[in-house]
Parts: structure tokens; C-alpha cells; sequence
């Protein structure tokens, strides 16, 4: 946090959390914080001619953690694509060598981030066995803040007490381990299918018993639900659904949306949602096979554009060599059947699991182009914008760093049929996807509330994050975009948002022309839920170490407060 | 055609990555602007005039420039690596990388190259005079994809691990090699004309070995089939066909199985 005044100057601000959409205006900044009016002695950004957005929030990322470090450590040759990222900054005092493309060092992440105007990024899915990894790793990443959420729908706790139909046992143990692991909120990866597979079984439907448990996906999913709304946390659960990637998985996608129909918000930071359904590209397909897949990106807009108490991102493909990494264990050994390069799998005691296969999206390959489309058709096809946000389920779909690229496609058509044109199948594309017939281009404002407003209202951060109103986080982007004169070639809001004229976070300069010039102050976000003892559980999670079910000590289980020395944390109240 | 000489002036304290030398950079520029091409030491960006006097300017393509570097590069990298055409030309030693990534043109090393020379080859040629360290022509580490085209010579001995996932081209060592040859391969060519310690197309699934001299110990996923006569590199011998890796899969072509094939000079 800086002491010192800023203020962006005569800049097209485009803020959808007041519904700002293109005003020449000034940002001031004191303290860290965006303020009123500053005095004339603050500091001064010309972003005259230019966009000003507030800083951005990235609502599912795979960044840190044990399943990144596996892939780095599975693929070293992924650096052979990182390009030129030797940059002369890391010539200067403190800065670090950067590398990596699909899964980047620390340092390029939180560099990447930065260069893109990005304040927030959630770690998608982090084992609470391994969460003091998890949290070294966010700490050594520097610039953006950072939160991480931990996976439960394979957790035999979990599922021990949801098969009871106790909810009230698993929001205390939620709460529990949101506190031991320094956690966010409440995820879910393949819910019970994860657990199968440590009987080399899968669930494909929401209603495939889980072996041993005797519930099914569709009970952990309802029953974790409730769990979050019992406990009023700042995110609703975040999904991963069943039977991900797979041709004609989109009815049980709806089936798995419809578990939030009914249920009602409730918490105390301004959400309105219950359920974020994350990289919902992968879970829209049609087809029978891979010989007929299709997109069916409409069928699941036409569900999502009226069932307001949902969120979704987008799990863009963009058509890169990448390297896939899951908690979704059964579908890394699926997807290593299919393209035969190397795999890792992981099983975590009584938690979860992970595999890591690297994957090349290739735009002549038809199913990879149809996934192309389909992500691009879900953000094109829906109505409100503040609950479609942007990701490529870094690095599962493609890097986050081609999320300037997803913001190009989706804002020019033309840059859409130049893509499709490329491609061998460009006919057969068409066919199976609505992509050509779609004329819409988003605007600015959509792409902010894609980025901004809407995932930082989805984790309850809309106090702080996502909007540039007087009292939230001084995080001010600046592009080099001209509101009034959109240019007519889409590369160039590519490069403008691949590399901001200016991003100022925490009231601090950290980059200026596209380059890195300062560490800024990170910070890792965590809930922390004060609620009555409960003896069960308490008991429980004493007996489960003590007896030996885990292999590790309890002393040694939670996050100890000097692997995340810079904490942001949010209390959550919930009454006897 | 132009020449451009470079001469070492000062041994780098850490390693110098010349990745800029290469006839793609120099072409188009004059001496000047060559000498102010970047390179690498440790973090540190410098220019190729810190350590060479550049004389001569470069051609007009990359086709029409040779590279003369005249002394020791034993602590210069990637000389030559990702290449298109024209010629580099060392007279003396080399460090790692030398040619990796190579598309087209032509390397020649007077001396003694270090590891990874023509690693991920693509085309053109490497001529090494003396002896290469490990991974000549290998794959990346990690990566799947290993040499796909060009011929490499070594005319001296070389470490380990030769060609490991070669999809094409051809490898060449004149003399011995130690461990490793053509793991994982799925194509191409590795003549040895002396002898080798061992590991000899370990889980490789296609391509040609040649070795003319012994191996110490032979793979047991190896079954010799029969004795041919063939020519290899211009000179005709007889040989014991073996084929393998048996432990590993293979594909099939007009419903024969594919293996790859080690023909080892039968004892006169
Ligand atoms: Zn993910």
C-alpha cells in the first residue's frame, strides 16, 4: 500500500459497478484506496485518450499448488515456448528471471497478471493435504492477490456426513479446514467421481452411486449448497460438473445446474448467486461421439440467461499448446488414452486426487475447433454479463496469457472468421457449431463486467475488488484503447490488453508501459468463519488423525502463519 | 555470398548465449550492427562486440551469409541454433547447443563440441571435426518430439543418449559412444562406426541403427533375424539383423508389424 496520491487523469472510465460506460473522468487515490478528490500535490497519470478499468479479477485459475509444480516438473520443454520473456527488467535489482508459457514460474505469473492489468486471481483447486505448498507458492508470486479454494466433493468427511443428510456436521467442517488451510470457499471437482476413482471407477452422471459412500454426485452437490448458504460465505460453491469433456455431457450439465434451482443467496456480501459453474465450455457438447460432436453452447445459455441465481466462466480454448492439470483424476487417464503423451496421476489421502497430461489444442483438429467455438459462443450468447466471466481454466483450455486474444474474438467478428478461415475443417466447423452465425461483438463495458464487476460480485469482493467507487482497492488499470475510435484492427485491443499502458494496484505504480517496475505489496485472501464448537466434528477430524486414517500428525496438517506472511482476512459470523 | 568474421576477443566470466549468431541475424546488417546484436550472460543482456571484433557485413539473406568465427568458443552457446540457411563455420571448440533447432544451412566445428548439438534438428548439416559430450541430436528434455531431419557428423566419439526420440534425419558418430542410442525413437537414422557400452534402442518403435563396431550389452528386447549386406555411408559390410524394442508397442503396415531395426557389423 502506497501513502502517496495518485490520480489518473481524463481517461474514458468505464466502471459497470456504477454503471460508468465510457465518461471522461479522474481516479483519485490515497492511501491505497480510491478517494473522492486528492490534492493538487498527488501525482499525476495522463490516461487522456485512453481506457481506464479497475483492476482485474480472475475467478478460476490453476496458478500454485502441487498439481502446478507437477507439471512444471513433467514438462520442462514447456519453456521452449515461452518466447522471448528474457526481458531486460530482470537486469534491474529484485527482479526475477521469468519462464514458462502454459505453466509459467511464480514470477511470470505474477508478472503476466500484472502486464494484463489483473489485481485478483483465484487458485481454483488446492488439496488441503497440500495446502502449505499451495500458499508457499501464492506467497512467492508476486504483485496480484491471491485467495485458493479447496476441493470437497471427494472428501470423506464430506461424503460421510452428506450420505446422513447432515449439512449442519459439513459446514462445520467446512469451516474447520477454510481455517486450517488459509481457504476461500467451498469447490467442487467431478463430485464423487474423483473418489471413484480410487476404485479405478468414474461417475459420469450426477446420479452414479459413489462406491463405498452410497450417495451420489447429485447429493454432494445439493448438500454443499446448502452447506455454503448455512455458513453465508463470501463465494457460492464453484463447480466443476460430471463427465467433463466429453461428446453429449450438455443434459448432464443442465441436470446439475437445475440442483441450484430454488435456492436462495444468502450472506453478507452481496451475492446473489449460489452456484459458479466453472469452465462451462467443457461441459457443453453434444454429439454421440467424437464423429458427430457439436456444440450445444445455446441449450445451456438458453438455461443460464433465465436462472439468475447462477454464475459461469468460460473456459476458452485458444488453440495452444498447453498442459492440462485436474482434480478430476478419472478424466487425466481418459484424456492421456486419447492423445498418449505422458501422465501423471496423484492420489491425496482422503481428500482428492490430480492428473497432469499435456494436450495440443490444434485449430485443424475438429473437435479442437468446435471447442474453440463453443467457449467463444457461451460469452456471445449471454444476456447478462456480470455472471459470464472470462477464463481458459489457465492452463487447461490455454494460458491466461491469451486472455487479451479470448477479449479480441469475442469483441470483433472479424477476428472470429479469420480464425475459422484458417482452419482445415473450416465447413465442418460451421456445421457443428453456431459461431459463424452469431454477429454479436461485445463492448467494453461487457468485457469490464466480464473481468471486473461481475467475478469479484460472484466471490463476494465487491466491496473491494472489481469497480473503481471511492473506498475500494486503489486497482487502476489503464489501456491503451481509445473509447470514442475503436480501432478497426482487432490485434491492436489484443496488444492493448496483453500489456497496459498502466496498472496501479494498491495505490502503487507496478506497471507503466507495458513493463513491470514494481514488486507492488501482495496480499493472500482467506475466510475465516467464526461459528459454536461443534463436539461431532471437532471429534471427528481428532479421531481421523489420532487413529490413523491420515498418515500425516494434526500438528503438521494446518497452514502455519509464516507461509502466508501478508494476510487479507474476511470473517464470517454465523450464529448459534 | 559475404563473410563476416568474428573474432573472440575475451573469455565471458559465466557463459555467453549467443543465440544471435547465426547467418538469420547477420543478414541485412553491417558489421556494426552485428557487433551490437544481444546475447546472454547469466541475467545480464549483452552485445556479441563484447566479446568478438566483427569484421565484414552480413549478405543480403541469411542464405548468402557465411559465419567465420576464428578462435575458442568453449564458453559460447547456442552457436548456430535455429538456423535457416547460410553457413557458420568455428575454428576451434564450441559449447552446448550448437545448432539446436537448426532448419537449414550448414555448421562446421573444427574442434570439440559440448552437450545438445543439433538438438531438435529440422534440416541442414552439423559437422563436428572432433568429439561431441551427450544428447547430439536428442530431444529437448521433456519433450516427445526429437530430431526430425538434417545429418549430423560427428567425426571423433560421443557421450550418452544419441538421438533420443529421433523421428528422422541421420546421426553420425565415427567413433564410440557410450549409453543410450535412439531411446524412444520413432524414426531416423544412428550410424556408430565404433563401439557401444550399451542401451542400444531402448523402447524405440522405429527407425535404423548401424553399428560397426561392438556393443558391450545388448538389450534383451532385441531378437537378431537374419544376416544382410548393406551400404552405410558409402562402404558396404555384412550384418546381424536385429529387430525391436520387443517390449514396446508398434504400429503396423500392410498387417506387418513395424519395428525398428539394429543391423550390428557381424564378426569377419
Ligand atoms: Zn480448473
Amino acid at each position: 500500500m502506497s501513502s502517496g496520491e495518485l490520480i489518473v487523469k481524463g481517461g474514458f472510465v468505464i466502471d459497470p459497478t456504477r454503471k460508468i460506460n465510457g465518461d471522461v473522468g479522474d481516479i483519485a487515490i490515497k492511501d491505497g484506496k480510491i478517494v473522492e478528490k486528492v490534492s493538487s500535490s498527488a501525482k499525476v497519470i495522463d490516461a487522456k485518450g485512453k481506457v481506464v478499468m479497475a483492476g482485474g479479477v480472475d475467478v478460476h485459475s490453476h496458478v500454485a499448488g502441487p498439481k502446478v509444480n507437477a507439471g512444471r516438473l513433467m514438462r520442462p520443454e514447456d519453456k521452449l515456448r515461452a518466447g522471448v520473456c528474457r526481458s531486460g527488467m530482470a537486469q534491474k535489482n529484485g527482479f526475477r528471471m521469468e519462464s514458462g508459457f502454459s505453466i509459467p514460474s511464480v514470477f511470470r505469473t505474477g508478472y503476466e497478471y500484472a502486464r494484463m492489468g489483473y489485481s485478483f486471481v483465484m487458485e481454483a483447486a488446492m488439496p488441503p493435504l497440500l495446502a502449505p505448498h499451495t500458499h508457499e507458492e501464492i506467497h512467492d508470486t508476486p504483485i496480484i492477490d491471491e485467495a485458493a479454494l479447496p476441493v470437497f466433493a471427494n472428501n470423506w468427511f464430506v461424503m460421510e456426513y452428506l450420505r446422513q443428510g447432515e449439512v449442519e456436521n459439513t459446514a462445520a467442517y467446512i469451516a474447520w479446514l477454510l481455517k486450517v488451510t488459509k481457504g476461500y470457499g467451498v469447490k467442487l471437482v467431478n463430485p464423487g467421481g474423483t473418489a471413484a476413482w480410487a476404485w479405478g471407477l468414474n461417475c459420469l452422471s450426477i446420479n452414479d452411486p459413489v462406491p463405498y459412500f452410497e450417495l451420489t454426485p447429485a447429493d454432494i452437490i445439493k448438500g454443499l449448497i446448502q452447506a455454503n448458504e448455512y455458513l453465508g460465505l463470501p463465494h457460492s460453491i464453484h463447480i466443476h460438473q460430471n463427465n467433463l469433456g466429453n461428446p453429449g455431457n450438455y443434459p448432464e450439465t443442465l441436470a446439475s445446474l437445475k440442483l441450484a434451482e430454488g435456492v436462495k443467496a444468502k450472506n453478507k456480501f452481496g451475492r446473489e448467486t449460489v452456484m459458479h459453474s466453472t469452465h462451462l465450455q467443457f461441459h457443453s457438447y453434444g454429439g454421440e461421439g467424437w464423429k458427430d460432436f457439436c456444440s450445444k453452447s445455446r441449450e445451456i445459455m438458453d438455461y443460464i440467461n433465465k436462472q439468475k441465481n447462477i454464475t459461469f466462466d468460460l473456459g476458452c480454448v485458444t488453440l495452444d499448446e498447453t498442459t492440462t492439470m485436474t482434480a478430476d483424476g478419472p478424466f487425466e487417464h481418459h484424456l492421456h488414452g486419447l492423445n498418449h503423451l505422458k501422465w501423471t496421476n496423484v492420489d491425496v489421502e482422503l481428500e482428492t486426487a490430480a492428473g497432469v497430461v499435456p494436450y495440443i489444442y490444434d485449430k485443424d483438429v475438429l473437435p479442437n475447433a468446435i471447442q474453440w467455438a463453443t467457449g467463444l459462443e457461451l460469452a456471445l450468447f449471454a444476456k447478462d454479463m456480470d455472471r459470464a466471466f472470462i477464463t481458459t481454466d489457465h492452463p487447461n483450455a490455454g494460458p491466461f496469457t491469451r486472455y487479451p486474444r479470448v477479449i479480441k474474438w469475442l469483441m470483433s467478428k472479424k477476428a472470429r472468421e479469420a480464425t475459422l478461415a484458417t482452419m482445415k475443417n473450416t465447413d465442418r466447423v460451421i456445421n457443428a457449431t453456431y459461431i459463424h452465425g452469431i454477429d454479436r461483438e461485445l463492448s467494453l463495458y461487457d468485457i469490464a463486467q466480464m473481468t471486473r464487476s461481475g467475478p469479484a460480485k460472484c466471490l463476494g469482493l465487491a466491496r473491494t475488488y472489481g469497480g473503481l467507487a471511492p473506498g475500494m482497492n486503489g486497482d487502476v488499470s489503464v489501456f491503451d484503447l481509445n473509447y470514442k475510435d475503436m480501432p478497426k484492427d482487432a490485434e491492436k485491443i489484443e496488444a492493448a490488453f496483453q500489456r497496459a499502458a498502466c496498472f496501479i494496484k494498491d495505490g502503487e505504480i507496478v506497471v507503466k508501459d507495458g513493463e513491470v517496475v514494481s514488486h507492488g505489496h501482495k496480499k493472500t485472501v482467506w475466510v475465516k468463519v467464526k461459528m459454536p464448537e461443534n463436539p461431532q466434528v471437532t471429534r471427528d477430524v481428532s479421531q481421523a488423525f489420532h487413529r490413523g486414517t491420515y498418515t500425516v500428525d494434526i500438528s503438521n496438517y494446518p497452514v502455519r502463519e509464516y507461509l502466508a506472511p501478508h494476510q487479507s482476512i474476511i470473517d464470517v459470523n454465523v450464529e448459534a | 555470398m559475404a563473410t563476416v568474421t568474428l573474432k573472440p576477443t575475451k573469455v565471458p566470466e559465466l557463459i555467453f548465449e549467443g543465440y544471435s549468431i547465426t547467418p538469420d541475424a547477420f543478414a541485412g546488417k553491417t558489421a556494426a550492427q552485428i557487433a551490437a546484436l544481444p546475447g546472454h550472460e547469466g541475467k545480464f543482456v549483452l552485445k556479441l562486440g563484447e566479446f568478438f571484433t566483427v569484421s565484414g557485413n552480413g549478405g543480403e539473406t541469411a542464405a548468402d551469409t557465411d559465419i567465420v568465427i576464428d578462435g575458442d568458443c568453449s564458453r559460447v552457446k547456442y552457436i548456430g541454433s535455429k538456423m535457416t540457411a547460410g553457413s557458420v563455420t568455428v575454428n576451434g571448440n564450441a559449447d552446448m547447443y550448437v545448432g539446436g533447432w537448426m532448419k537449414g544451412g550448414k555448421i562446421h566445428i573444427k574442434g570439440n563440441v559440448d552437450s545438445f548439438c543439433g538438438i531438435q534438428m529440422e534440416g541442414g548439416e552439423l559437422l563436428v571435426d572432433g568429439d561431441a559430450k551427450n544428447h547430439v541430436g536428442c530431444a529437448y528434455r521433456g519433450d516427445w518430439r526429437g530430431m526430425k531431419g538434417g545429418t549430423i557428423r560427428i567425426k571423433g566419439s560421443a557421450g550418452n543418449d544419441i538421438g533420443t526420440a529421433m523421428l528422422g534425419g541421420t546421426i553420425i558418430i565415427e567413433k564410440d559412444v557410450f549409453i543410450h542410442v535412439s531411446t524412444h525413437a520413432e524414426g531416423g537414422t544412428v550410424i556408430i562406426k565404433g563401439d557401444v557400452e550399451g542401451r542400444v534402442g531402448g523402447q524405440m518403435v522405429k527407425g535404423d541403427m548401424y553399428v560397426l563396431g561392438k556393443i558391450k550389452f545388448m538389450l534383451p528386447g532385441y531378437k537378431k533375424i537374419g544376416t544382410v549386406e548393406k551400404e552405410v555411408d558409402g562402404a558396404k559390410y555384412t550384418f546381424d539383423h536385429y529387430i525391436g524394442d520387443l517390449g514396446e508397442r508398434h504400429g503396423k503396415s500392410k498387417g506387418q508389424y513395424v519395428y525398428a531395426n539394429l543391423y550390428l557389423k557381424a564378426a569377419a
